[in-house]
């Protein structure tokens, strides 16, 4: 026989009906890699992007290097802020079963990623999120009830209508609008960096994008610009395995890890337990230090499970063992944190439940004050003629013409 | 007031800028050290410096989307794309995001890039370097299109595009960056010096966005038009004999519908002209604006003369390119009709 060339089509290691096998996850112990220091050449610390840095061990004890030895208010404060981005996910995924909003993405066993590093970020950083990174948009104080008013399109939307559930936006608190285009933002935020630079501040941006996203040309640009120019900005990847059904393999991630891209780049790639909220902050530290010394970007891939479906419009029951996420190796953000807490002593299930249950109400009241600003089905409705805002900086003349005419449609029928 | 080619033009324009406004920077491929492919950003990075007039990787869509950044945080970013045909890379950062950020973020972020792009054929390109996607942009909401005809309305136009809060597409017809052409290109070159659009103020002074020019005045057909073509028609009105309006869109979106009306309702009949292909080229919209503006006042059928619907060709460019003689074909059809 000959050897013949062939096509490859990347496999899942199981299908519905087999057993989770998370053999191919490159895992290391925790506290087993070093933390360089920040300033290290790219050549000297490519282990990074095929280890995995992690703080929590399997037991919650902070290990090794890495840990950033936050304070129990800080791990308390971060607990709650995951809880509270899971309540409101829980709460928005029960609105669009109710009908009561269209469309919603959970971020479900993903929320250390967006707490951890929001936590290591200065308020003046910009983040340019993505789809799942609502836990930003909590973490910086944005009001719940702007996040659930933008789902509904009500008359208190903070995209006057114009954008499907869950493309936030936060100018005051540093956060970018965000897009249905998947990894658009990453350039963006490379520019946003450069700018900084170019103004000599020492504000700092990063960027979000999942694991299947890294194979748009947006990542390539970004990358190059970032590695180019030294532009100080973190450009995440978020591999939760899952881009809707294909697995992490569609997008390259069989044979190298997303965090080298980096090094090929000559930008640091850094892989880490994403749902080590520890880690998470670390790896975020490191690079922001990076960062903010001039040593130019960093290029972190977040290990993490995609707990839930990709949307309220996805059943992955059709692709995925239903039990994968309990066997993920990683296993949940949020016990993990808690499991630390509690074993320090510094938290308890009592506290952990009533905690749960604050905050739950605090989702709900939430909740209840925005439906008063409307649903898609009852109460007031956002006036139509801010459709024909903010296309342009004015509102041209072509446009108002076109206002009028749906004015007099409307004036007509009612 | 200078003689300028339109390069010159270009380049006084971004001089201008750069000098009143310390926010503005220029993006792109050769722009830097070398002074771009055309010359447009000659001697400026050596007078603003590194930081503000940097030469880019070559990737359109990294050019397009880092701008975008770059605007988000407060500067005033002008990118070139160095040819119009290879802008496509980076039409999802145009389209999706650049165009409408302001909108889907409720008016609270916006990124005033001004894109730069040679654009149109004439000049040995074949499809490669020929094309011009007008059309493409003109179909977005969010975005300006722009196209000068001459050295002076390049200066006042650009300035007024990198003062635009909004982004603008700035369309440079590269076969008359040196001089008026009239369609003939077996007839010696003709300096812009030859030209009263080449007399340019040195200092600052813009043109409104928006705004259509009547560069001839006449009765008895509008000819509408712009870039490259508004020399091509002027000439072969001349030698039809005809008296006609010529009037230059300048600015593709927004319309000028008024300045389009008004000389419509004054003729009667009416020929539209540009380069780029027919079918679903920006001449269509022309020709239902002047329809539904102007119906009753016509008097012959409107005609249309653009390039022919195949890509732009190497070795029949003059084949291609929609020169006097169909120009005077088309307006004889026209004053025919009864």
């Amino acid at each position: 026989m000959t050897p013949k060339s062939r096509l490859h089509i990347p496999q899942p290691s199981a299908r519905p009906g087999e057993a989770p096998d998370f053999s191919y996850l490159a895992l290391s112990e925790a506290g087993a890699v070093k933390r360089p220091d920040s300033s290290s050449p790219v050549s000297k610390i490519e282990n990074l992007a095929s280890e995995l840095v992690r703080v929590l061990d399997d037991d919650g004890k902070a290990q090794g290097e890495w840990n950033p030895n936050l304070t129990p208010d800080q791990l308390r404060e971060a607990l709650r802020l995951m809880l509270l981005t899971r309540q409101f996910d829980e709460r928005m995924q029960r609105a669009q079963r109710q009908g009561k909003i269209s469309f919603y993405m959970q971020s479900l066993g993903e929320e250390a990623v967006s707490i951890g590093q929001g936590m290591a970020l200065a308020p003046g950083d910009m983040m340019f999120p993505s789809y799942r990174n609502q836990g930003l948009f909590i973490m910086r104080g944005t009001s719940l009830v702007d996040l659930m008013c933008q789902c509904l399109s009500n008359t208190r939307d903070m995209c006057k209508g114009r954008q499907m559930p869950i493309m936030y936006h936060n100018k005051k608190a540093n956060l970018f609008s965000v897009s249905g285009n998947l990894g658009t933002q990453y350039p963006h935020a490379v520019g946003w960096a450069m700018a900084s630079a170019i103004k000599g501040e020492e504000h700092i941006s990063s960027a979000w994008v999942g694991d299947g996203s890294t194979a748009e040309a947006d990542f390539h640009y970004a990358l190059t610009f970032a590695s180019v120019y030294q532009a100080p900005v973190i450009l995440n990847v978020v591999n939760n395995q899952w881009a809707i059904s294909t697995f992490q393999g569609f997008a390259g991630g069989e044979r190298r890890s997303f965090a080298a891209r980096g090094p090929g780049l000559g930008i640091p790639g850094v892989r880490v337990d994403g749902n080590d909220l520890l880690a998470v902050y670390a790896v975020t530290q490191w690079a922001a230090e990076r960062a903010r010394q001039g040593g130019g970007p960093t290029l972190i891939e977040h290990v993490t499970y995609r707990g839930g479906a990709h949307s309220t419009s996805d059943d992955p029951s059709r692709y995925r063992p239903k039990n994968e996420w309990e066997a993920f190796p990683l296993g949940d953000p949020v016990k993990r944190l808690k499991q630390h807490l509690v074993n320090s002593g510094q938290w308890s299930d009592e506290q952990h439940e009533a905690l749960k249950e604050e905050l739950k109400e605090f989702v709900n009241e939430a909740w209840k004050e925005s439906v008063t600003y409307g649903t898609m089905t009852e109460g007031p409705k956002l006036d139509v003629r801010v459709m024909f805002d903010d296309v342009y900086a004015e509102v041209p003349e072509h446009l108002e013409r076109q206002r009028q005419e749906l004015l007099a449609l409307r004036g007509g029928s009612e | 007031m200078s003689q300028m080619t339109m390069i010159q033009a270009v380049r006084s324009a971004l001089d201008v800028m750069m000098d009143k406004d310390p926010t503005v920077i220029i993006l792109g491929q050769d722009v830097g050290y070398f002074g771009g492919v055309f010359r447009c950003t000659d001697g400026l990075q050596s007078k603003y410096g590194e930081h503000r007039v940097i030469d880019a990787p070559i990737a359109e869509g990294g050019i397009i989307g880092s701008a975008i950044g770059i605007g988000v945080n407060g500067l005033r970013p002008v990118a070139e794309i160095q040819f119009a045909d290879y802008i496509y890379p980076g039409l999802d950062q145009i389209i999706s995001e650049l165009a409408r950020l302001r909108y889907r973020s409720g008016g609270e972020f916006s990124s005033p890039v001004t894109i730069r792009a040679p654009c149109g054929g004439g000049i040995r390109g074949g499809q490669t370097h020929s094309q011009s996607p007008e059309a493409l942009f003109t179909h977005l909401s969010g975005v300006k299109t722009i196209m000068p005809s001459s050295p002076y309305d390049a200066k006042g136009l650009l300035i007024s595009a990198i003062e635009s809060d909004d982004p603008v597409i700035f369309f440079e017809p590269k076969r008359i960056y040196n001089g008026p052409f009239d369609g003939d290109p077996n007839k010696p070159a003709v300096p812009w010096s030859k030209h009263p659009g080449g007399e340019v103020p040195d200092d600052y002074y813009s043109i409104p966005l928006g705004k259509a020019s009547v560069v001839e005045e006449g009765n008895e057909i509008s000819i509408i038009t712009y870039g490259t073509m508004v020399h091509v028609a002027q000439a072969a009105v001349h030698k039809a004999g005809i008296s006609a309006d010529i009037i230059d869109v300048r600015s593709l979106a927004p319309l000028d519908v008024e300045t389009l009306k008004k000389s419509v309702e004054k003729t009667g009949r009416c020929l539209i002209t540009h380069e780029a292909s027919r079918f679903g080229g920006y001449g269509a919209e022309l020709v239902a604006t002047v329809q539904e503006e102007c119906f009753w006042h016509l008097q012959a059928p409107i005609e249309r003369v653009a390039g022919w619907e195949t890509p732009y060709p190497h070795a029949f460019e003059w084949d291609y390119f929609p020169a006097q003689d169909r120009i005077i074909a088309s307006i004889n059809k026209i004053m025919e009709a009864v």
